[in-house]
């Protein structure tokens, strides 16, 4: 007898796991069709525009509203105090991280502001522009108070503490200290330290935040439009902070114009419009402007990290210790509070490797800067391109290339379930196969060849690599475990119609990145119909099942997953019905594009038409005893490991041109393992759209701030973001290692772009400096940096 | 002066009549007063290329356009240009490639493309990158733009040799 595994649902006959199917949504979004937050329209409804404070820290020693209330068309001027009434403040600290604090934040600032852009009055009027009038005409006295804008001081004695009922600005500290670092160190042969600096970015989504809250005072219901990732969690929260019945509140998400992770969090400004539709009793809409967006949309990734390696004389990686800092801004954002980022450079820095030996200190500060909290990639462009970072730094050292390096040091193929000196535990992950797959796609003994003859007439070019882990498929250990409402399971309900058409209702929501369609793939497969025949609605907390939304790469492997446990369970129950309408064993029946047929050889029986036909319109034709369920819900929440690891390397080949500063980007490749490829195109866009913001953080994206704390260029002219000129095209490999945790077997892969690229520019950039003996270690690249770097500014 | 004023203009082929204030630029024209809300506004200030209309022929900004600048104009935007089937070809080519993730930046870039392809149907990826550079999109990472606007480029010159 010969062995063969279980089939699964992915080996169903007509399946479309696996298939580059367009997405069926993005029809209408191409015909500008869609409905984005501010197309809503409701009947009576207002406006809302905020008064911002110009100063990064100072006292709010009186607001004077008296001619903007007088100007025709406003409906509406409030303060803090009042608005407070209405919304209680919140406090953005989870239990499962250790000491973090933070202070109350209220939906208007109350005495006091602490980042420039803090919204100190709203005012509602008729139309927007009517109520941008009046905020114009807000009299604020304000009392500068001294700015921390550096976090290199913030917990100097001498630097004025933000919040003085917290003690002192740390907001967060964590500190790990595995295996005998001293010793490792000790006995290095080589020690190498680079200090890396990380650039304040952020989203720039092209659709800024926006709401439209439709308070129903009759009901005591609260309905909200509102353009995000996560509907249950904010239905949570609204319901708790404007102290509603939580069932009362509706939480509706159409069309998003992206998120990235910018659209997952509390923003005071939309509490402020949601409490004001509770107070006037009817609509109110807030959409974000650029320059709102720039100042108060989160940030991301201002980390100084400083590290060192401790190295074999033969190349074998025996201890890393680092140091890193990061400044959060003024207060830890809620629910999900701003320690993450940092959490996660400590667990994953290094992560690719067998490291035994591992010490970390993590100091997140408060300072008087817009927030920061979780953006795409959290943490990882900072742990990878330190880790990746140190080890090219290593190689040079030694004289060694940069690809046996990582031979000789990425946990093998073979060794796994494989758990990381700091705790992650690792399936099975593929690095040493992606590592051989992307030198035979960049044809690498080519490209040194090229490098070598560019040298020769001295064009600088580089190559570059980095090695990545990714988390994705959280299981309840990142916020649950917290005591955060966000929820990390997910739901399916799934129903046939008389026609035979399914639609599906789903907790995860579309932000473009195809979470419908992926649904729309699987539940098509389980059941056994045409995609056509599928609908999907999402995004809508009172129709789909209670959900956790979309965030940290879950969309695909865990609402996939409870589409597929939905779909077999609606098969079987379709198939129940069907066998007592043939007089035959449901088990030898199956369901093939959109006909119920014999199993065993395919021939169709009859048309899901038919069955509900009967079902709906002629049950009493059914036997006594057969009662019909055409939905079923099923949910699924990864319980194994505490996240599903993915890994991934990237290469980039680049020019530097040794006069100017500038970097030409010649080409980049990518190999992924995020399991089951569900949809091979959608899964490289992903790819591509990911190493793209990864560019933008390592080339080009940085929120400067003036030492007192003044946004200096919070423009898009002035912000630069990657332009489709500057982008190379981008090949992906793949290679597929599903999970054992879901029988899809699908991880995620949103962010794996962007957690790779940094480091991989970044190594390319310092292997094209070589000549120079110099390297740049402070992202983003600029020329200017890069003429530094060479001495010649 | 801001008093209100009167606009007649043609917005995809319908005449159309408003009594606007001055200072109203042409997409918040588009999308409030006529409803038409394809057009999106993406920064107000020229940069990013989402509220992309064309006038009297011309592809421009319709946020550093007046409304009543267009008095008297030709206007169209994603809406007339989708029901004509004007650019039919290069959505479908757009689905097919998957070249639009969100989507708010799609009407803008489809005008900006068709544009492209209008005058030169066989521009090269080089061309498309530098033609589209006025145009944020920040999902994709523009290649599969690129790679939808060449086919269609392709198909088109294809179809009428």
């Amino acid at each position: 007898m010969t062995e063969t595994s279980p089939l699964t649902v992915l080996d169903r006959p007509n399946s479309f796991i696996g298939q580059s199917e367009p997405r069926a949504g993005a029809k209408r979004l191409l015909q500008g069709r869609g409905t984005y937050v501010d197309d809503v329209v409701l009947p009576r409804m207002v406006h809302v525009a905020f008064c911002r404070s110009p100063f990064a820290h100072a006292e709010i020693k009186s607001i004077n509203t008296e001619a903007a209330k007088a100007l025709a068309g406003v409906v509406r001027v409030v303060t803090g105090p009042e608005l407070a009434a209405y919304c209680s403040p919140w406090v953005g600290v989870l239990n499962h991280l250790q000491g973090i604090k933070s202070a109350p934040q209220h939906a208007l600032a109350i005495d006091r502001v602490r980042w420039q852009g803090e919204a100190v009055a709203a005012v509602v009027a008729l139309s927007r522009a009517e109520a941008e009038d009046a905020v114009a005409l807000i009299d604020v006295d304000y009392e500068a108070l001294p700015v921390i804008a550096d976090m290199e001081t913030a917990l100097d004695e001498t630097t004025p503490i933000i919040h003085p009922d917290l003690g002192d600005n740390l907001c967060f500290q964590r500190e790990v200290d595995l295996g005998e670092v001293d010793k490792a160190f000790a006995d290095a042969h080589l020690v190498v330290e680079e200090t890396f600096h990380f650039g304040r970015h952020t989203g720039v989504c092209l659709e800024a935040r926006g709401i439209v809250a439709d308070y129903n005072p009759a009901e005591e219901a609260l309905t909200v439009y509102l353009s995000a990732q996560a509907p249950h969690m904010m239905k949570n929260i609204y319901a708790k902070h404007f102290d509603l019945d939580e069932n009362k509140v509706r939480v509706v998400c159409k069309d998003v114009g992206g998120s990235y992770g910018i659209k997952v969090h509390t923003y005071p400004d939309e509490m402020s419009a949601a409490a004001l539709s509770i107070m006037l009793k009817r609509p109110v809409k807030f959409t974000a402007d650029r320059l709102e967006s720039f100042v108060t949309d989160i940030h991301a990734r201002d980390h100084r990290v400083t590290a060192r390696m401790a190295v074999t004389e033969d190349g074998k990686i025996t201890a890393i210790d680092m140091d890193d800092l990061t400044g959060i801004g003024p207060f830890s954002v809620y629910p999900r509070t701003s320690g993450i980022e940092a959490n996660q450079v400590v667990n994953l820095t290094g992560g690719p490797y067998t490291i035994d030996n591992y010490r970390a200190r993590a100091r997140v500060v408060f300072t008087n800067k817009n927030a920061m909290c979780q953006y795409r990639a959290v943490g990882h462009p900072v742990a990878c391109a330190v880790g990746e970072g140190l080890v090219d730094t290593a190689a040079r050292a030694l004289g060694m290339d940069p690809v046996d390096i990582r031979r000789k040091n990425l946990i093998p193929d073979d060794a796994y379930p494989y758990t990381y000196v700091t705790g992650l535990p690792f399936e099975k992950l593929s690095h040493h196969q992606c590592l051989d797959q992307i030198l035979e796609m960049m044809d690498y003994e080519a490209l040194r060849a090229d490098q070598a003859a560019c040298r020769e007439k001295g064009i600088h070019r580089g190559i570059g690599f980095a090695s990545m882990i990714e988390v994705t498929n959280p299981s309840p250990a990142f916020y649950g475990a917290g005591g955060a409402f966000i929820s990390a399971q997910d739901g399916c309900t799934m129903r046939m119609d008389h026609t035979g058409g399914i639609t599906c209702t789903v907790g995860v929501t579309e932000q473009g990145q195809g979470s419908d369609a992926v649904v729309q793939q699987v539940a098509a497969t389980a059941v056994g119909v045409p995609m056509a025949m599928v609908k999907v609605v999402s995004g809508d907390t009172d129709v789909v099942p209670y959900g956790g939304g979309t965030w940290a790469s879950r969309a695909a492997g865990i609402g996939g997953e409870a589409t597929l446990r939905a779909g077999v369970a609606l098969r079987e129950n379709i198939l129940d019905v069907a066998g007592a309408i043939l007089q035959a064993e449901p088990d030898t029946l199956d369901i093939r594009d959109g006909h119920v047929v014999d199993a065993a050889d395919g021939t169709e029986r009859l048309p899901l038409s038919e069955v509900g036909r009967i079902v709906y319109f002629r049950g009493d034709t059914l036997p006594d005893g057969v009662q019909p369920e055409l939905v079923a819900t099923r949910h699924y929440v990864p319980k194994k490991f505490p996240f599903t690891f993915t890994n991934g390397i990237e290469g980039f080949y680049v020019e530097v041109d040794a006069d100017t500063g500038f970097v030409k980007l010649l080409n980049c490749w990518v190999v992924d393992d995020c399991g089951t490829v569900i949809n091979p195109m959608l899964v490289d866009e992903q790819i591509r759209g990911g190493v793209v913001q990864g560019i933008g953080g390592a080339m080009y994206e940085e929120c400067l701030y003036d030492e007192r704390g003044q946004y200096m260029n919070a423009t898009m002219a002035d912000y630069l973001v990657p332009m489709s000129v500057e982008m190379p095209d981008i090949q992906v490999g793949h290679v597929e290692t599903p999970t054992t945790d879901s029988e899809l077997g699908a991880k995620g892969v949103g962010e794996a772009g962007t957690a790779g690229a940094p480091a991989a520019i970044m190594n390319a950039i310092n292997d094209a400096l070589t000549p120079f003996e110099t390297t740049v270690t402070a992202m983003p690249f600029t020329p200017d940096r890069i003429l530094r770097a060479l001495g010649k500014i | 002066m801001s008093a209100p004023v009167v606009i007649t203009m043609t917005v995809n082929g319908e005449p159309v009549t408003g009594t606007i204030e001055p200072r109203r630029n042409l997409v918040d024209f588009l999308r409030e007063d006529l409803q038409l809300t394809g057009s999106h506004v993406g920064c107000e200030h020229g940069v990013c290329g989402a509220c992309t209309i064309r006038v009297d022929g011309d592809i421009v900004r319709g946020c550093l356009m007046l409304a009543v600048q267009a008095d008297g104009a030709n206007v169209e935007t994603i809406e007339g240009i989708s029901d004509s089937g004007e650019i039919a070809d290069l959505q479908k080519a757009f689905h097919e490639r998957n070249a639009l993730q969100c989507g708010f930046c799609s009407p803008g870039m489809l005008m900006a493309a068709s544009a492209l392809l209008s005058e030169n149907p066989v521009a090269s990826r080089d061309d498309i990158r530098e033609h589209i550079s006025g145009n944020y999109c920040r999902c994709t990472g523009y290649q599969a733009i690129v790679d939808a606007i060449e086919a269609t480029g392709q198909a088109r010159k294809g179809g009428a040799s």
